[in-house]
């Protein structure tokens, strides 16, 4: 009897400790990110308009969702996304594994580079659209001047001037930053490739093309994956750059998701139509996560 | 030249055509790590470029790509003020020391509160009994991806209620609960790396699961530690978007000081070059000194500052 009342009494000590170790970490998460997840669905089924403070909060059910979704301005930012997103992704996962090989060998000055690479990486995304909007000022500009020492250009050029060139221009920028991390993470996983797996290879006469498409991409595949929907989630959360770059223009051409949402929410004041624009993210977000928990959980088996 | 001399020899020109190519090869190669490292910090070395140019050759046509009289005015105007008012600068630039001032502030408190509590929900995670804690780990690499707009509006309610509107406490508790996911995820991982034996065998030396915590577990998770202190750090002095929304007169961040150079003062972009260099030290200085750190933890974690 005695033994059993022991072992019960160190059982529930070893809940209470647990439970203490949890407790502060999932406070704060409930307060900041689950109850917060819960109301913004409810607000996003009410009629909240801030300049509007006399009407109630009635709720009404899909009508901002109705709104939304008939707004020409919602699908132009979601045009705008798209091709933000997979003109950011595409070339940030090609260039990324480019240098990554590139990288991947012996060479002097390898730990230099690579401690270099996390600068892109580090500096505040706000800093990074300061600095774009400097390099591409039309009139003192250092790409303009650049292009035009060398003869490329003959006369400067108003980059952010137009839609379609001002959305190249944030993909190009967000490219800059986001390169460098994403080939880091490809670059410890081409390392994890044994060596004899490539000779190998060779010995059964394959080529340097064969051997990447049949050794290396892959045992790299699984990473790939992961750095390729974690890309996408965050290009698609992008503000920071377009706040400083452009602030959605010329005339809404990179008026990002995450930008209209800002603009709905904070400038037009409506938090209902708001709520329901971000739901609408957080959906296409959500899709993307699972498929690469499917990814993640793929590359713990290997 | 060379080439028809060579060919009298077969053998020779056999082993000298090797050499070449590897030289060419070689060659080609270095050429593009020079390019890339040129790319890579080419952008950044031009805003630094611009911070020390006097304003006249800011706006020189071609750019003078190497000042040639380089200044650090607008370095002792952000942080002494412009003196003898001989420079014309533009007012309010008070708000810049004090905007570092709060990055500091913030970002040093976010470290801690956020690794402290992280660590030791990921231990109990790693290690105890946790019912559904499978479930657990889901929903916190979910919530590392949710993006922080469809929540923003139900926080700002909440810190209005609860007083903390441009507040250091309010925008540590929101750092911290974005953080925190991230910090868990990284230290469950790292934790899982570490031999169960070791608590085995200091339990059986007479500790009990706490004292098996602080003195077995924590001195030997230095690298993990070090890792999401740098992530948290760097993350909360980077952050633009709820500094922007919940910060006012008091607590506005470095982030938020630089972006509003560029609004007020339109053109002032020497200054807002400066200003963009200063603030990015403390993430590059932490960046290139736990360089290892970092990299192995966020590949660990295949998580983004």
């Amino acid at each position: 009897m005695a033994n059993i009342f022991k072992i019960s009494k160190r059982q529930w000590h070893d809940a209470l400790f647990t439970a203490l170790l949890l407790l502060p970490a999932a406070i704060i998460m409930a307060v900041v990110t689950i109850y917060p997840l819960v109301r913004s669905f409810i607000i996003s089924l009410l009629q909240w308009d801030l300049t509007k403070p006399n009407v109630a909060h009635n709720f009404i059910f899909l009508d901002n969702y109705r709104y939304v979704l008939n707004d020409s301005t919602f699908w132009q930012s979601v045009r705008v996304t798209i091709i933000f997103v997979i003109g950011a992704v595409a070339l940030n996962i090609v260039l990324s594994l480019a240098i990554a090989l590139l990288l991947n060998r012996e060479f002097i000055g390898r730990n230099l580079i690579r401690m270099l690479a996390l600068l892109p990486w580090a500096v505040p995304s706000v800093v990074n659209g300061i600095m774009w909007k400097w390099i591409l000022n039309p009139s003192y500009g250092a790409l303009n001047g650049l292009l035009y020492s060398l003869g490329i250009i003959d006369k400067y050029i108003i980059w952010l001037g137009i839609p379609s060139n001002a959305l190249i221009m944030c993909i190009l920028a967000d490219v800059w930053k986001e390169t460098p991390f994403i080939m880091l993470l490809l670059l410890a996983a081409l390392q994890t490739i044994p060596k004899d797996l490539y000779e190998a290879a060779k010995v059964d006469g394959a080529n340097a093309l064969q051997a990447f498409w049949n050794v290396t991409i892959p045992l790299i595949k699984p990473t790939l994956f992961v750095a390729l929907t974690l890309r996408t989630i965050w290009a698609l959360k992008s503000f920071d750059l377009i706040y400083t770059l452009t602030a959605g223009g010329p005339s809404n051409g990179t008026n990002v998701i995450g930008f209209y949402t800002y603009i709905k929410t904070f400038i037009s004041l409506n938090l209902g139509r708001g709520s329901a624009v971000a739901y609408l993210m957080t959906g296409v977000v959500a899709i993307l996560v699972v498929i690469n928990q499917r990814a993640l959980y793929k590359e713990v088996r290997y | 030249m060379t080439t028809f001399t060579q060919r009298d020899n077969r053998q020779n020109v056999h082993i000298n055509n090797k050499t070449i190519v590897a030289l060419v090869k070689n060659t080609l190669f270095y050429l593009a790590i020079v390019a890339l490292l040129c790319i890579m910090i080419g952008p950044f070395l031009w805003m630094f470029i611009s911070s020390i140019s006097p304003q006249v050759e800011l706006t020189a046509t071609p750019p003078h790509w190497f000042p040639k009289n380089p200044t650090l005015f607008r370095y002792e105007a952000l942080f002494i003020g412009t003196g003898d008012g001989s420079t014309s600068l533009p007012a309010g630039i008070e708000k810049f020391i004090r905007g570092l001032t709060n990055s500091m502030i913030v970002s040093t408190l976010t470290t801690l509160v956020c690794v402290s509590t992280g660590t030791l929900a990921a231990y109990a995670l790693a290690r105890l009994n946790v019912p559904g804690k499978n479930k657990f780990m889901l929903g916190i690499l979910s919530s590392q991806m949710l993006p922080i707009i469809v929540i923003i509006i139900p926080l700002y309610l909440l810190l209005q209620k609860l007083m903390l509107m441009d507040s250091i406490q309010g925008l540590v508790l929101l750092y911290t609960g974005f953080m925190l996911p991230t910090v868990i995820w990284i230290m469950h991982s790292y934790f899982e790396t570490l031999p169960r034996e070791l608590e085995e065998a200091a339990m059986i030396d007479g500790c009990n699961r706490f004292q098996s915590l602080t003195k077995v577990i924590i001195p030997l998770s230095g690298p993990g530690l070090v890792a999401v202190s740098a992530f948290a750090f760097l993350s909360s002095w980077n952050e633009f978007f709820m500094a922007l929304i919940f910060t006012g007169a008091n607590t506005k961040t470095i982030t938020v000081t630089v972006t509003e150079f560029s609004s007020q003062f339109g053109v002032d972009f020497g200054l807002m070059a400066t200003g963009g260099v200063i603030g990015s030290i403390p993430p590059l200085v932490l960046a290139f000194l736990l360089q290892k750190y970092i990299v192995a933890g966020l590949t660990a974690g295949s998580v983004k500052g």
